[in-house]
Parts: structure tokens; C-alpha cells; sequence
């Protein structure tokens, strides 16, 4: 599929790259090359002097009780918000393409918290789940259970995670739509022919013909946890109580901009680079067997 | 044909009962914003509309919330709609660009520049905040616009999708223009650039809802209340929110900044799924 019908032109290909290489080079590769030297420095916060920490930025982040804790929320809140909102996606995609009527006024009536920002889910739901006045804290409160995210460790986790699912499930409920949508009907019909339950149809042609869906649905759920939430838990917990909500990208935040532990934070930003650079490589992986096999 | 029916109806409900859920904080936000502040105060809150709506919104887009020092919301959101457009305009402009080369050119270190840039796909902003915080000042951009826009604009996803779209294209077009000696520009303005029209939009409505919900680079990168996004008056109005309880100024606000994204989402629907979705 290679081919190239400009190859004389010597200088017009580096005309039409140049814009975007400028901003690569200068927003993204110069800072994380930035981020690389700084994490194997150590330096005073003014950036004044420097020498090298060669790797004890790191041993010093992995060794930090903090750091492991807010390592191990951040999995556990991955975990959650992908899969709920993969389910619940799926769900609801499994339903809508049931209906008939009104197919496309439940879709959109689904996928429009896809365009509110985690920063206003956020808002949302501190409103509804307010301690002193939030309407869903009352309906607890019937069941005998005095919600309080201020104080309670896991109220805290569960509101920033209920709040990232509630955002994130337009996204995946649409995936699986279109996906559901491209199943040859004719592939149910004949298994319903042959006998199957809807039960069987599900498990042995439905949910494996989408596997390639959810494989990236999951993914972008771990990115979308682990870095697009930081407005949620900016707003709602700021990574408290004891930081039982202090997922890694907030950290980094805090220990850089308040901490002002610049080798420490860099080292951070580090492991994080590499953390989303493997769910990439992972993607990549998925999209090339799509083409293949397509 | 009964079983049928039962079943069908027995969907609908399920389906109507998630919308619910889901459409609910919606709704309690819509409601408290049309209430006075003191009737937010205590517990049980206002399940239906009050009458203040007119007025909250009104102080809300023209003088603002006082406790926040009172900034008008009607800057904010002109902020972010320039922030949004800026950056998805911007992207598009780039990207297209650039993918257009990486497919019809062969040139020296075009392997390099390709892997240069693609190494930046889907890796966010918000893993190297501090580094790129310390570029910008290094660059002396603090407190401008180019400074919030620029980074943001360093990505290359719509370049991936464009360059998907380009392979797409029938090689017979791309040579059939060279034979007819029409040079790179002509080719990519009078051929590419109509043929991409669809994918431009599609990738437009996707960036620009980018744009307009980024939170964590404008934080780090303005200072200055003037330029100021919904995003950052939202934030400063919740950072007092248990101090001084203004809800009803706070959820007008939170509608007010996800009217617009909703909106297009809303009425370009075919597009926002085309772009999305692929």
C-alpha cells in the first residue's frame, strides 16, 4: 500500500510538516525530554543548581508509602470506572438496538454527557451527593447510611469513580452501538435457526464479533481514568480524605506545583509517560490485527 | 406475537428508566438553578422548577457570582469558545498538512519526522503538566492565549485519522493528477481538501468539545482572571461552594458552560459518530 507520487520536490514535504513538527518538537518533545533529565537530577526548587540523582528520583518514589498507595487507588479506580462504564455501555447498546421505535431518540438522549467535561460531572454530582443537602444523601440517609465523603475513605472513592462512569458511558454505549450495528444479521437469524438461545446467540457470536470493540473500550477507559479525570477529583476530593482518592496524575500535580519537588514529580511524570506509551503500543497492536483480519 | 409485544414494552422501560438516571443530575441541576440561593440551604431540596431562572441566569452572564468577586460568565464562555475553536481549527490545520505529505511524499528522514511525530499519540497533556509548564515560561508565553492553545495543539491523533482517510483514497487519482502536471498544492487544494470535507467536519466536533473541556492546562497556564475559561469560573465558584453555598449560581454555571458542546453534539449527530467512531 506504499506508494508516493511526489518524490522530486525537495523542499515542499518539509513545508507542509514543518507547522506540526514545530509544535511537537517544542511542546512535546522538549518537555518530555525535560521531564527525563529532570527526573534523574536533583536540584533545588528554583532550578538554580543541579546534580545527578541518577536513579534515586525513582528509588525515592517507588520506595514512598504514598506513592504505592496512590499507585494502587489508581488501579482500583481504572478498574472500577472501566468496568462499569463498559458494561453499562454495552448494555445500553444492547437495548437500543432491540427497539425499533424511538432508536434514535434514546441515542441521543445517551450520548450527551459525552460532551460535559468530567469537570462539570463533578459538579454535578457534589451537588447530589453533599453531605448536608445533596438529594441522593437524603435517599441514603432513608436507608439508615450517613453518606459523607468528607470524612468516609470509600463515600470519597465511590463518588469520584460514580461521577467518571456516569460521563464515560456515552462514549462506549456509542462504540457498541456501531459495532452491534455491523453484526451481519443473517449470522442470529441462522443461529437462531439452528436452535440457539438468545442466551447462546449473545455469548457465542455477540460478544465474540465485538471483542475487538471491547478491547479498546477498555483501554481508553484506563486512559480516560487514569489522566482525563483529574477535574473530578480536583473538584470533589482533592485527593482526600487521607488520600484515599489521590490518583497518580493528581499527585504528580500536587507533589509539582505545591510540593515543588521538581525530581521527584519528574520521575513521576516519567512512569506515567511510560504507563500510557504501553496502553498505546497495546492499541496498536488491536488496530493492526483489525486491518489484518478485515 | 403477545410474548413479542410484552418483551418489547418490557425494553422500552428498561431503557426509559436508564435515560432517567442518566438525564437526573441534569435535571436537579436545571431546577436548582432557577431557585434563590437561601432555598438551597437546607435539606429536603427543591425537586421542581422556582421561579428565579430568569434572574440567576441573567446576574449570572452580566455581573456573576458576588463571592467569586463577581466575574460576568459571558467573557468566560466567549474564552473558551475562542480556546476551542483555536484548538481544533489548529489541529486540523497541521494535521491535515502533515499527513498529506507522510502519504504523497517520499523525502529524506520522512521515517524520523513520522515516528517524531507519532509518538505523540493519546499521550495527554496532563502526564508532562510541569515540563510543558516550564517551556511555555521558558518561551515567555505565560498568560497568553498561544500559550494555553499551542500545547494542546500538539497532538497527533488527527493526523493518524487523516492519514487513514488519505490511504483510502484511489492511487489512480493522486497519479492521474501528477500526469496531468498539477503541482502538490493544486493537488491537495482542488482534490484532497473537498475530498476530506466530511472527515474535516467530523474531526472539528471531536476537537473542538477537546478544546472546550480542557481543565488542567488553562489552571496551570493563566493567571489572569481576563482570560479566564467557564472551566477555571466553575472551579473558583466550587472552591467556596461549602463556605459560602451558592447552588443555585453554581449549577446555572455548570449549565451554562456544557450548553454550547451539548448542543452541537446534539445537532450534528451524524457527524460527532463519523468522527468518533471509525
Amino acid at each position: 500500500m506504499k506508494y508516493y507520487t511526489y518524490s522530486k520536490n525537495k523542499i515542499v514535504p518539509y513545508l507542509f510538516i514543518a507547522p506540526q513538527i514545530l509544535v511537537t518538537i517544542l511542546f512535546f518533545i522538549w518537555p518530555s525530554m525535560m521531564a527525563v533529565w529532570q527526573s534523574v537530577q536533583e536540584g533545588d526548587p528554583f532550578g538554580i543548581s543541579s546534580e545527578w540523582a541518577y536513579i534515586y528520583n525513582f528509588k525515592d518514589v517507588f520506595l514512598s508509602k504514598s506513592y504505592l498507595h496512590s499507585l494502587w487507588i489508581t488501579l482500583l479506580y481504572g478498574l472500577f470506572v472501566s468496568v462499569f462504564a463498559t458494561v453499562f455501555g454495552l448494555i445500553l447498546a444492547l437495548l437500543v438496538c432491540r427497539v425499533k421505535r424511538f432508536a434514535y431518540i434514546y441515542k441521543i438522549l445517551l450520548i450527551w454527557p459525552y460532551a460535559v467535561a468530567p469537570v462539570i460531572a463533578a459538579v454535578l454530582f457534589r451537588f447530589l451527593l453533599n453531605p448536608a443537602i445533596g438529594i441522593l444523601t437524603e435517599f441514603f440517609s432513608l436507608f439508615g447510611y450517613e453518606w459523607n465523603y468528607h470524612l468516609n475513605q470509600w463515600d470519597a472513592f465511590w463518588i469520584v469513580v460514580v461521577s467518571a462512569v456516569w460521563q464515560q458511558i456515552s462514549y462506549n454505549f456509542l462504540f457498541f452501538l456501531v459495532g452491534l450495528r455491523s453484526i451481519p444479521k443473517s449470522l442470529l437469524e441462522a443461529a437462531s435457526i439452528d436452535g440457539a438461545s438468545n442466551f447462546q446467540r449473545f455469548f457465542h457470536i455477540t460478544l465474540p464479533l465485538l471483542s475487538p470493540t471491547t478491547f479498546f473500550l477498555i483501554v481508553m477507559n484506563l486512559i480516560y481514568s487514569f489522566f482525563d479525570t483529574f477535574g473530578i477529583i480536583h473538584i470533589i476530593t482533592q485527593g482526600g480524605p487521607s488520600n484515599s482518592t489521590n490518583i497518580l496524575v493528581y499527585k504528580v500535580f500536587n507533589d509539582g506545583f505545591v510540593g515543588l519537588d521538581i525530581g521527584v514529580s519528574a520521575a513521576q511524570s516519567v512512569i506515567l509517560m511510560l504507563i500510557v506509551t504501553s496502553c498505546v503500543l497495546l492499541q496498536f497492536k488491536y488496530v493492526e490485527k483489525k486491518v489484518h483480519y478485515s | 406475537m403477545k410474548y413479542d409485544l410484552f418483551k418489547n414494552f418490557f425494553i422500552h422501560v428498561l431503557l426509559i428508566l436508564c435515560i432517567l438516571i442518566i438525564v437526573f443530575p441534569l435535571y436537579i441541576a436545571i431546577v436548582a438553578s432557577t431557585h434563590t440561593a437561601e432555598a438551597l440551604l437546607n435539606a429536603p431540596l427543591p425537586l421542581l422548577p422556582g421561579s428565579e431562572g430568569l434572574n440567576n441566569y441573567t446576574i449570572l452572564l452580566t455581573k456573576g457570582a458576588e463571592v467569586t468577586g463577581g466575574q460576568p460568565l459571558l467573557p468566560m464562555l466567549y474564552n473558551s469558545f475562542k480556546l476551542a475553536m483555536i484548538v481544533s481549527l489548529g489541529k486540523i490545520f497541521v494535521s491535515i498538512l502533515s499527513a498529506f505529505a507522510f502519504v504523497y511524499f517520499k523525502f529524506p528522514l520522512r521515517k524520523f519526522f513520522f515516528w517524531l511525530v507519532f509518538a505523540t499519540l493519546m499521550l495527554p497533556i496532563e502526564v508532562r503538566i510541569l515540563p510543558t509548564f516550564q517551556v511555555v515560561s521558558t518561551l515567555g508565553l505565560m498568560n497568553s492565549f498561544s500559550a494555553l492553545c499551542l500545547p494542546l495543539i500538539a497532538s497527533a491523533t488527527a493526523t493518524f485519522l487523516f492519514r487513514q482517510f488519505f490511504l483510502t483514497i484511489p492511487y489512480a487519482l493522486a497519479d492521474a493528477a501528477r500526469m496531468d502536471g498539477a503541482t502538490p498544492w493544486r493537488f491537495f487544494k482542488d482534490i484532497i481538501l473537498p475530498l476530506s470535507r466530511m472527515n474535516i467536519v467530523a474531526l472539528f466536533i471531536i476537537m473542538f468539545i477537546y478544546g472546550w473541556n480542557q481543565y488542567l492546562w488553562p489552571i496551570v497556564a493563566l493567571t489572569d482572571s481576563e482570560m479566564s475559561t467557564i472551566l477555571i469560573g466553575i472551579s473558583q465558584l466550587m472552591s467556596v461552594a461549602d463556605q459560602i453555598p451558592q447552588w443555585n449560581f453554581v449549577m446555572g454555571s455548570a449549565i451554562l458552560a456544557m450548553l454550547i458542546p451539548v448542543v452541537i453534539i446534539i445537532s450534528l449527530e451524524k457527524w460527532f459518530e463519523k468522527g468518533l467512531v471509525r
